[in-house]
């Protein structure tokens, strides 16, 4: 086992399998019920877990009444405060691969933190039974009434946003304060956004089993890595004795990253029981203990000078938190890199509030803030009578200003003009509603795109096998995003294997370690690290070509070059297949780890793109819908465009969710009302609008040696901001709290 | 589990003498409410009767000239089905507008005209509702009640009544025929359904052991239908507003008009208000404009849902300018 520290050579030239559209490998798996999801699991033995929870949002649980729910049929047993096992909490450390959604542990107290949270799990031998019990579980509480579900409330509108600061947060170049005040033209507006909930398709789920003293739990994970590390800190054993598996995930867009505590009271039950235990979360339930994107609130201070050049940026951003779990969506993070200015200050601040932990919710902090921001810029834009894209391109970073270090590649102009071109703003009439159609009005709104292109370490496992086929392993996730299919493309390229004939592997922490499959950064840590096991694996296929009386015995090593599946040296090959076979062996793997390098200090990484939004308002029926959105998005070498594109159309539509629709709302009492997927309106097929996306191609060489950044987030941010211009542009209304619902186009 | 007996009936009269006990006891067809409503234990019936297989998915011009549905007669058929398309589009453009095609092939035409409120506060056991639970209280007058009733409520309930088909029904004009113990009864439509007013767990008339067996359509109204409603989003979500309307014109004056409401009022709502304001008046947008004011008279906003009176009024002027185009031909 290695660890690269040397540049690798570049893959380029002509390519036969990266940079293809391929459909989905496992998609013939996914389409006849083939695909083994983690509820779908079903072990010998096995009992169904139902949570009991909160029904109030602050105060103390006195007592459950629990007879009833143990005499129920099929009840095996009842866990809560007083006979739950003594546990320790996980470190919760990003670093250490230990991070886990709500830091504390399942009815670690009788305090109540939220509405929903767990105060018991009911285990009984079906479902049913489990349910019917669990819904005989009667709790008193001693209810307190000051209790605190929304930020936006705090808010006074003027001045500090509410909130404690979150020191680290803060970030400045220059003297903002000063150049805002001495600037000829000034914006100082507030924004929010509505607390939004994944609302994923596949049910959090975990299915877990103790033989002897070890544990498996089958999950439906982002991170099968963080949540076995996380559960051998809980349970105190070593992460050896702890497997979990997600062999596939039918969505998460972050709500499966980190683990929540269904998963360890399911394992404490199936412990203590001596039976596999199986909890599905509650479709009402992950509304509101699985995390969600918090609410936030921003300031957004501009100053320019008459021709548009920036001279300050504030951006003060306030997200709520949980006191179970600490969640910093560190909205303003990002603003730092966008646009060249001199002067720049940026802060962070967190309330506390009686809801379950928030989590990262797809381009956690960069989309809320690019909201604000590419918001603030059309204001601003507005103000100075300028086209909003002139405004931007006038600011343009050339590097970034926030590290002072170049860009690794960036081609936002090219995006901003593709997309513009194609979108036709140049028939944009900037004067609010003044381009109609029929009963409709036509809105034109653009915004900048842009999420930080990272690179995580990553271990994976590659093999020769006898037979012809390959085996790629590696303890990363595909969460639907099409992972399993890029491994195989890229061992494909690698070693002229056809795709058909390569096993990946994903999806179980006891592979080689991988990345969190998040923060789009799997693609650029993945990548390097199969085919860096890939030369390990050929150098000992080599070794085995090159020993006495092997098919190049005397040929130096460094004269063989592997092409469709054979190794070659002058005139001379062999099927890498028989090789093996020759020499009696089964199979020839290699495993290596890679981490990005000093490259880190010397550039900066970022993927962009520009996202322009027709929007059409009806005033006479108060109609508003996305018509047309058309995206360019730089993202280096996708490997298969095909997924790729679909990765940034889905962005557009959960953009137009945080736009038009999403929001999970708290009554005075705190209680969540529209926590199931009914009530909470998200964007359905008839809302579809005509979307345009294309991706540049220059790969980023100095982000790895395929080029390629990484996809899921960038299409996202911006999006609402384009769809808030493009309403101003068609009502002259501007909506600064998303979701730009009805009564908010008709009050304004 | 919560176990129930479940019985299948093949003939009208054994479901309605096996519904002697009022108690306990429900009727399932389409089963997209009572299942929902079981699951999320809002509903807990120790008896089930499956009347699925009962005669009654025929559709047939009677000899007046009205068209008999049968209750059983799916959404979806009812809403593609020629004669209504051709003579009442404004309850097939309805029909089409409610839920989603999975849905409207398993809904009953009976069922719909017994769906109940989507008011999150009725669909948890754990808050008060006086619908749910009389005597607890309404969670809703004091909570969020952005999707919630602009008419006919009370200090009880404020909970919409759902259906886009009962509103399309309404404006066209019904009478539904009730089998019962007693024997067979009829009850205008527009009376069917009762306001909360102090009893909102009452929501319809409908006694101990009846059936709902058919719904008779008025002879079709000529002139022009249109049916529009208004939400969040373009599918799949119960309606902000809506409003079904019937114009007949007399040169430029209307002559005759039929207007009901969805989405802003507790039962299917016939906007009579409305109607007195246009008759005998020229097809204008003021007088449009008027008559939505008329319908919107009465109405009580509460803390969300005060842009619902304007949302209706505008639905209401939306619906009588395109089904008077409609009328113009």
């Amino acid at each position: 086992m290695t660890t690269e520290t040397q540049k690798p050579q570049r893959v380029d030239g002509t390519l036969t399998s990266i940079g293809q559209k391929k459909p989905r490998i496992d998609g013939t798996l996914k389409l006849t019920g083939g695909a083994d999801y983690a509820a779908d699991r079903n072990l010998p033995n096995q009992t169904w877990g139902y949570p009991v929870s909160s029904t109030i949002a602050k105060g103390r649980l006195v007592a459950l009444e629990l007879d009833e729910a143990l005499a129920m049929p099929g009840v095996l047993d009842i866990f809560h405060h007083d006979n739950f096992d003594k546990l320790s909490r996980s470190p919760n450390d990003f670093a250490a691969a230990n991070k886990v959604g709500e830091s504390r542990l399942p009815f670690e107290d009788n305090e109540i933190y939220y509405h929903g949270q767990y105060i018991a799990l009911v285990v009984a031998d079906t479902f049913e039974h489990a349910r019917a019990a669990a819904r005989k579980v009667r709790a008193q509480y001693e209810k307190s009434d000051d209790q605190l579900t929304d930020i936006l409330a705090l808010d006074s509108g003027q001045g500090d946003l509410p909130g404690e600061d979150v020191p680290g947060d803060a970030s400045s170049r220059g003297d903002a304060d000063s150049a805002f005040e001495s600037a000829s033209i000034q914006l100082d507006q507030r924004y929010s956004i509505a607390h939004e909930n994944h609302s994923v398709m596949e049910m959090h789920a975990s299915v877990a089993q103790w033989e002897n003293d070890m544990l498996t739990v089958y999950e439906s994970s982002q991170g099968v890595v963080f949540q076995r590390n996380a559960l051998a800190k809980i349970f105190g054993i070593p992460q050896e004795k702890v497997t979990v598996i997600s062999h596939f995930i039918g969505s998460g867009f972050g709500s499966k990253l980190f683990m929540w505590p269904h998963a360890v009271m399911t394992s404490v039950a199936a412990r203590r029981l001596g039976r596999p235990v199986k909890t599905v979360v509650p479709r009402e339930l992950e509304y509101l203990n699985t995390g969600y994107r918090p609410t936030s609130l921003q300031r957004v201070r501009l100053g320019a000078d008459d021709s548009g050049k920036l001279l300050s940026i504030h951006h003060d951003g306030c997200n709520e938190t949980s006191p179970a779990g600490l969640h910093d969506d560190t909205v303003s993070g990002a603003t730092p890199s966008m646009y060249d200015c001199d002067n720049v200050a940026v802060t962070n601040r967190l309330v506390t509030v009686n809801k379950g932990a928030p989590t990262s919710m797809r381009a956690p902090g960069e989309a809320s803030g690019a909201f604000a921001l590419e918001t603030a810029l059309d204001e601003l834009a507005v103000k100075l009578e300028m086209d909003p894209l002139e405004l931007r391109k006038k600011n343009f970073a050339e590097k970034d200003p926030a590290a002072d270090l170049p860009w690794s590649s960036n081609h936002l102009k090219e995006c901003w003009d593709n997309a513009a071109q194609r979108f036709g703003w140049n028939k944009r009439n900037p004067t609010p509603g003044a381009m109609k159609d029929g009963d409709e009005i036509i809105g034109y709104g653009m915004a900048t795109q842009s999420w930080e292109a990272m690179r995580q370490h990553c271990s994976a496992r590659f093999g020769f096998r006898d037979d012809g086929t390959l085996l790629v392993a590696c303890g990363t996730q595909d969460i639907g995003t099409g992972t399993y299919t890029i491994v195989a493309q890229t061992a494909s390229e690698m070693t002229g294997v056809p795709i058909e004939m390569i096993d990946v592997r994903l999806g179980d922490s006891s592979l080689p370690s991988g990345p969190l499959s998040g923060g789009s950064f799997a693609t650029a840590t993945v990548l390097p690290a199969v085919s860096a096991a890939m030369k390990e694996a050929l150098a000992e296929l080599k070794t085995l070509a090159t020993a006495e009386g092997g098919v190049f015995e005397n040929v130096d090593q460094d004269s063989i070059t592997l092409r469709d599946g054979r190794l070659v040296s002058g005139d001379n090959s062999i099927e890498i297949a028989e090789l093996l076979r020759q020499n009696r062996i089964g199979l020839v793997d290699g495993e290596a780890s890679t981490k990005p390098g000093d490259e880190q200090d010397q550039y900066s990484f970022r993927s962009f793109g520009a996202v322009f939004v027709e929007v059409r308002w009806d005033p006479g029926i108060s109609r508003l819908r996305v018509a047309r959105v058309c995206s360019t998005i730089d993202i280096g070498r996708a490997i298969n465009p095909l997924t790729a594109t679909n990765q940034v159309e889905g962005s557009i539509v959960m953009g137009m969710g945080m736009g038009l629709f999403e929001q999970i709302e708290y009554d005075a009492h705190g209680y969540p009302y529209n926590n199931s997927l009914a009530d909470y309106v998200v964007p359905v097929n008839a809302d579809m609008p005509q979307i345009e996306v294309e991706l540049l191609d220059y790969p980023d060489y100095l982000r790895n040696e395929f080029g390629a950044r990484g996809v899921g987030e960038v299409g996202l941010t911006g999006v609402a901001a384009a769809i808030s211009n493009a309403v101003y542009n068609a009502t002259g209304k501007r909506i600064r709290d998303m979701p730009i619902s009805i009564e908010k186009l008709l009050a304004s | 589990m919560r176990a129930f007996e479940l019985e299948s009936v093949e003939a009208i009269d054994q479901a309605v003498s096996h519904r002697r006990v009022h108690d306990g006891e429900a009727f399932i067809a389409g089963g997209t409410t009572l299942l929902d409503l079981v699951k999320l234990d809002v509903m807990q019936p120790e008896k089930v009767v499956d009347v699925s297989r009962l005669p009654l998915k025929r559709i047939e011009t009677l000899e007046d000239g009205r068209l008999k549905v049968g209750a059983l007669v799916s959404n979806t058929e009812l809403a593609k089905h020629e004669i209504v398309m051709r003579d009442y589009p404004v309850l097939s453009e309805a029909l089409l507008s409610g839920a989603s095609t999975g849905l409207r092939n398993m809904a009953s035409t009976g069922g719909n005209v017994m769906q109940r409120t989507r008011c999150p506060y009725f669909r948890d056991p754990a808050m008060p509702c006086n619908k749910r639970e009389p005597g607890t209280g309404c969670s809703a007058i004091e909570g969020i009640n952005r999707n919630h009733a602009v008419l006919g409520t009370s200090e009880h309930c404020i909970a919409t009544h759902p259906s886009d088909m009962c509103v399309g029904m309404v404006a066209a004009g019904a009478t539904l025929v009730l089998e019962g113990p007693d024997g067979q009864r009829e009850v205008a439509f527009e009376d069917y359904h009762l306001l909360p007013g102090d009893s909102p767990e009452r929501e319809h008339d409908l006694k101990p052991g009846e059936l709902i067996t058919h719904v008779i359509l008025d002879a079709p109204r000529s002139g022009g239908q249109h049916y529009l409603k208004l939400r969040d989003r373009a599918s799949y979500e119960f309606a902000l507003a809506s409003c079904a309307a019937i114009v007949n014109l007399d040169g430029d004056n209307i002559s005759e008009v039929r207007l009901a409401l969805g989405g802003v009022a507790t039962k299917p709502w016939r906007a009579d208000a409305a109607e007195a304001v246009l008759k005998g008046q020229p097809a204008t947008q003021e007088n449009f404009e008027q008559a939505a004011e008329a319908a919107f008279n009465d109405a009580v906003a509460y803390s969300h849902n005060g842009f619902k009176i304007t949302l209706g009024k505008q639905a209401i002027v939306r619906a009588l300018r395109d089904a008077t185009a409609a009328a113009r031909g």
